[in-house]
Order: C-alpha cells, then sequence, then structure tokens
C-alpha cells in the first residue's frame, strides 16, 4: 500500500470509529426500543471476533501445528476466564516452545 | 464529587491494560510490515482496540477502501449503544461541543468504569479519565514500535498469533455466560470455516466474509434469542479486566 493510500485507510478508520461514538452521544437521548435492532448489536461483536479468529488464527504462526497449539491454549485459558493479556501472552508462549521443538525435530 | 483528579485516577488501571495491549498493537502492525508511523497514527487518531487490530490486517492485505469502511462500521457498530447508554449519564452541563469531545474516549472500558458511578459524569471527570487512558494506549504503541524492529524472527512469528489470542479471550467468557452468544460464536466460526473454501464467496476478500458472518451469526441470535435489555450484562466490564 502507497503512503497515500495508508493516510487514506487511517483517516477513513477515525471517522469509521468516531461516528458511531459520537452521534448517539451527541444527538440522541432516546435509547434503542426495537428488540431485534438491539438484540442484534448485541449479538455482533462476538460473531464478527468469532469469524476474524476462525480459521485464520491456523496460520498466523510458522506452522499449522504451532498454530494449533496456541489456539488450545488460548481457549483454555479464556474459558477460566484469565485476563486478555495472560491468554494473549500464554498462546504466544505455546506457539514458541512448540516451534522450537519442531525445529528440533527438523519439521520446521 | 467528580472532580478531574478522580476521573485521572479510576483511569490509572485502564492506562497500565491499554500499555499492554496497544504494545502488542504497535508490535503486530511492524511485524506485518506496516510503515513505522501508521501504528503510532493509527493510535493517535483511532483510540480502539478491536478496529485498529482489524485495520493491520486490511492495509498489510491491501483491502479496498468499501472494505475498509464497512468492516469498520461494523466492528464499532455496538459503540452506538454504549454511547447512547452514556449519553443518559452525563450531568445536564455538559454541552453538545463537550459530548463530542467526551465520545471520541468512549471506549469499552471507559465505558465500564464510567457506568460504575453513581453520580452524573461530569465533564472535568470524563477528561481525566479519558487523558489518562489515551496517554497509557499511545505510549504503549510506540513502545511496541521501537522493541519489534529490535526483536529476532523466531519471537516475532511466535507473536503473530497474539491479536487471535486476545480476541479469543475477548469471547470465551461472555460465550461460556451466555448460551445464545455461544450459539453465535459457534455458528460464525463454522460459516467463517466454510466460506474459505467456497470458491464464489472467497474472493470476496476476508473483510467481507468476516461481516457476512458477523451479520448471519447475530441476525440469527437476535431472531431466535431476543435480548430484553439493551445489552448483555457481560459486555459491561464491571470486574476491572482489561478487554479491549
Amino acid at each position: 500500500m502507497s503512503m497515500q493510500k495508508i493516510l487514506l485507510v487511517i483517516l477513513i478508520m477515525a471517522l469509521c470509529t468516531y461516528l458511531p461514538r459520537m452521534l448517539p452521544l451527541a444527538l440522541f437521548r432516546k435509547k434503542i426500543k426495537n428488540q431485534y435492532i438491539s438484540s442484534l448489536l448485541c449479538y455482533l461483536p462476538y460473531g464478527i471476533l468469532a469469524a476474524m479468529v476462525f480459521p485464520d488464527i491456523f496460520s498466523s504462526t510458522a506452522s499449522v501445528i504451532s498454530g494449533i497449539a496456541g489456539t488450545v491454549t488460548a481457549l483454555v485459558l479464556a474459558y477460566r476466564r484469565r485476563g486478555l493479556l495472560p491468554v494473549a501472552v500464554s498462546a504466544c508462549a505455546a506457539v514458541f516452545i512448540t516451534e522450537r521443538i519442531l525445529a528440533l525435530m527438523g519439521i520446521l | 464529587m467528580l472532580t478531574f483528579r478522580k476521573g485521572f485516577k479510576d483511569g490509572l488501571p485502564i492506562a497500565l491494560g491499554y500499555i499492554s495491549v496497544s504494545f502488542a498493537f504497535g508490535m503486530l502492525a511492524v511485524e506485518k510490515g506496516l510503515p513505522l508511523w501508521s501504528p503510532i497514527l493509527l493510535s493517535i487518531s483511532n483510540f480502539t482496540g478491536t478496529g485498529q487490530f482489524a485495520g493491520i490486517d486490511l492495509i498489510s492485505s491491501n483491502a479496498g477502501l468499501y472494505e475498509v469502511i464497512f468492516t469498520i462500521l461494523v466492528i464499532n457498530i455496538r459503540y452506538m449503544l454504549m454511547s447512547l447508554s452514556l449519553s443518559q449519564r452525563l450531568d445536564k452541563d455538559v454541552s453538545v461541543l463537550q459530548r463530542m469531545i467526551i465520545s471520541f474516549g468512549n471506549t469499552d472500558e471507559i465505558f465500564g468504569v464510567c457506568i460504575q458511578q453513581k453520580e452524573p459524569l461530569t465533564m472535568r471527570y470524563m477528561m481525566g479519565i479519558i487523558l489518562c487512558a489515551y496517554s497509557g494506549w499511545n505510549a504503549g504503541t510506540i513502545l511496541g514500535v521501537l522493541v519489534s524492529s529490535a526483536l529476532p524472527a523466531m519471537v516475532r512469528t511466535a507473536l503473530g498469533i497474539a491479536l487471535y489470542a486476545m480476541f479469543i479471550a475477548i469471547i470465551i467468557p461472555p460465550a461460556r455466560d451466555s448460551k445464545p452468544v455461544m450459539k453465535v460464536v459457534l455458528l460464525s466460526v463454522l460459516l467463517s470455516c466454510v466460506f474459505r473454501f467456497v470458491p464464489v464467496i472467497q474472493g470476496l476478500g476476508s473483510g467481507w466474509i468476516i461481516i457476512i458472518c458477523g451479520v448471519i451469526s447475530a441476525g440469527l441470535g437476535a431472531y431466535f434469542f431476543p435480548l430484553d435489555i439493551g445489552y448483555p450484562a457481560d459486555e459491561v466490564h464491571n470486574d476491572g479486566e482489561v478487554r479491549k
């Protein structure tokens, strides 16, 4: 991407982040009454994040095997309600260790 | 009384959490090949977690502008609800211009701390908490960018999973607490995996696939499991955990 396009993308991103935060706060004083719309808005972040993670997470590292090791680590720790940072650091550590083992075995 | 000082103090734990997350953001951006100034500019101008992480992917995959607009809007649409909720809690003296300034800092965590306050939120308090958290967010980004350039390759490939692990840490606890959220998550994962192998949809680009999966799964979730309140209880992070 050229520098001009990156600048344009960042500007667009800033607007698309600011406007949904600003418009309701500045303009509306009433709450959304439509149950379907408000429920949809609630579920949306989870659906979006889930689709962002899978299946891309498996190819985010040097090998699918280390990707799976990191994914399982993250899932188990997140299920046990560990915070965002411990989960991320542990997943990275699992990937790092797995990749060192794979390298020793001559697979990587 | 909700003073600037009180706001700044309440913002400190948020800032500490932000430093670590934006540190990872800065490192990932460099790892994905973005120019060094771009993650710093992103943090200064956007001040959001998920959107900025998605931005790294969008820029590194040379996404089209419409893909950028839709991806970021869809990710941020939940902020409309949070801003609606926050607007009911602001002091009546807060002007429209001040509301426009406050809204820039309405992140998940700041929102979570603010709605715990019993008194109406003053402009001074909001400025204290936002400035504190915003400083942490930008300091972490700059540190991450600087450190990343100095890391060996074997460490950097292990960091590739950090972003995804963070998202897992965001979605799994609420999915554990709420069966509908779990079903939405599982359906979205299933759709996303299937779509990667469907030739026509495959060509759409990952941003669009994510939107389609998210809207279908959340749409069905809202149809089959409508919620009584504006947002699920676990959307409000009261436990001090940083889930940006």
